[in-house]
């Protein structure tokens, strides 16, 4: 499957959209697809700093809890609440409405340790996690 | 897919919440083949069965099947199983990954009755379990006899789309259903034409990870869960099973003297009040102080998509009531002592 354009992709599949200095970030539908129904997301808190590829919060499924690693450091400015009411949104829309947070960049360099879709679309196809 | 008890299972198929939802409201069908199924000949196996267990072998009713457990000399779980008495033999049905343990167990147990016989249809054997409030519809059509009549906990012996079956009334989800036990061979054609004929009424494939998260609120125990060698039928909430006034059985002094003394760390039913779920193995507390962990979690859309779990906890923590805390990545969650089951159906 296509990944889509426009995005940047993390080897621990999130993907982030850089817009200016903010990036809007999430795990990308090759991970809801393998992690199943999502019934619980923990994320950073507003104003908390990220570094980047670190541990900052969980996605858990109905049978597995999994890491969520920042794709891009910075400074966490919004959550996603719609998430906590309805954390199986991230199935529904995992590139839309499913979004998990913002941050604002500390390092627009970062970018560079990510992935194009089209890399990260033959990560998928490998397999590979 | 994922490895179990030798067998390649499915965990999911259409997803873990749509299958539970289709159990709950319409029916779902398992692949249950993987479960141990013993055949049990002679005229001692009443006896025989229940020198080894808790409940009641011998008072089964033909055609009746019943919860039962092995324990070991200390009280704790060999095994959870159930048996099926038919006219010239039981069935004994036992959990996948206990299937080698218990044939060599049961072999190693019949020195002194000559007469027993028994077959181990592990592998050759299938199971199909239809479950749910639609399951009766969907199996009667295909048998050849009066299933609508067939009580809950009996079976009948008799064909399914032409097929040699035990066609028994027991499942592990909570819901009414059927279970089928079925020669393998016939097994495949019988789940196509189950499913086939099922689609009208919504019937759906269902797999380990919604029987799990039905079974747990039923608040019904998984080996290795709520119980194990290490946990007894009355630390596992079992309690009910264990029939002491039968004459003697293996593990009946120490599960006596567990009832006498009632000190033993016991399996208590949570219900979360956060939205963070339990995990097996996350410690749980009371009054800061860790008296227990826990042992079966699950989301339970029955109970509106609230936290559920089992844990196994000290005795003056597991009073229905008391407020515990289980410890999620380092935060303690409120956790309220409930009784099982969590959902029972109307």
């Amino acid at each position: 499957m296509a990944q889509p354009a426009g995005l940047l992709y993390s080897k621990e599949h999130e993907w982030v959209k850089v817009e200016g200095d903010v990036g809007t970030v999430g795990i990308t539908d090759y991970a809801q697809n393998s992690l199943g129904d999502i019934v619980y997301v923990e994320l950073p808190r507003v104003g908390q700093g990220v570094k980047q590829f670190a541990s900052i919060g969980v996605v858990e499924s109905v049978k597995a809890v999994s890491d969520l690693f920042a794709p891009i450091g910075g400074e966490v400015l919004e959550i996603n609440t719609a998430l906590e009411a309805d954390p199986a949104l991230v199935n529904r829309d995992a590139f839309g409405a499913g979004w998990l947070y913002k941050v604002k960049l500390s390092d627009p360099k970062e970018r560079d340790g990510l992935l194009a879709p089209g890399d990260y679309d033959a990560l998928v196809a490998e397999g590979a996690h | 897919m994922v490895p179990f008890g030798g067998f390649e299972m499915p965990v999911q198929y259409g997803g873990i919440l749509r299958e539970h939802e289709a159990v709950r409201h319409r029916a779902g069908i398992f692949d249950l083949s993987h479960m141990g199924q013993f055949e049990l000949r002679g005229a001692s196996v009443p006896a025989w069965a229940d020198s080894l267990t808790v409940n009641s072998v011998g008072t089964m009713k033909p055609f009746q099947a019943r919860y039962n457990i092995f324990t070991n000399e200390l009280g704790g779980c060999l095994d959870d199983v159930l048996f099926y008495r038919l006219p010239d033999r039981f069935l004994l049905v036992v959990n996948a990954g206990n299937a080698p343990k218990m044939w060599a167990y049961l072999n190693g147990s019949t020195a002194l009755h000559p007469d027993l016989s028994l077959t181990n249809g592990h592998g050759s054997r299938a199971l199909i379990a239809v479950q749910g409030p639609r399951a009766l519809e969907i199996v009667a059509p295909l048998c050849d006899c009066d299933v609508a009549a067939l009580k809950y906990y009996y079976c009948v012996e008799g064909r399914v789309d032409g097929a040699p079956a035990l066609i028994a009334r027991t499942g592990y989800t909570g819901e009414d259903g059927f279970e089928l036990f079925l020669e393998g061979a016939d097994a495949p054609r019988i789940w196509r034409t189950l499913l086939e004929r099922g689609r009208d009424a919504g019937l759906e494939a269902a797999g380990l990870g919604a029987r799990d998260m039905l079974r747990l609120e039923a608040g019904m125990p998984l080996y290795g869960f709520e119980i194990d060698e290490d946990i007894s039928p009355l630390a596992g909430g079992q309690g009910w099973a264990v029939k002491t006034n039968k004459p003697e059985f293996v593990g009946k002094a120490a599960l006596l003297e567990q009832v006498a003394h009632d000190g033993y760390d016991r399996i208590a039913a949570l219900v979360l009040e956060g939205r963070a779920p339990a995990r097996t193995g996350y410690p749980v507390l009371l009054n800061g102080e860790r008296i227990g962990a826990v042992r079966s979690a699950s989301i339970a859309p029955s109970l509106d998509g609230k936290n559920v779990a089992t844990a196994l906890v000290r005795k003056d923590a597991a009073a229905v009531g008391t407020t515990l805390g289980i410890e999620i990545r380092g935060t303690v969650h409120a956790a309220r002592v409930v009784p099982l089951p969590f959902y029972k159906r109307s």
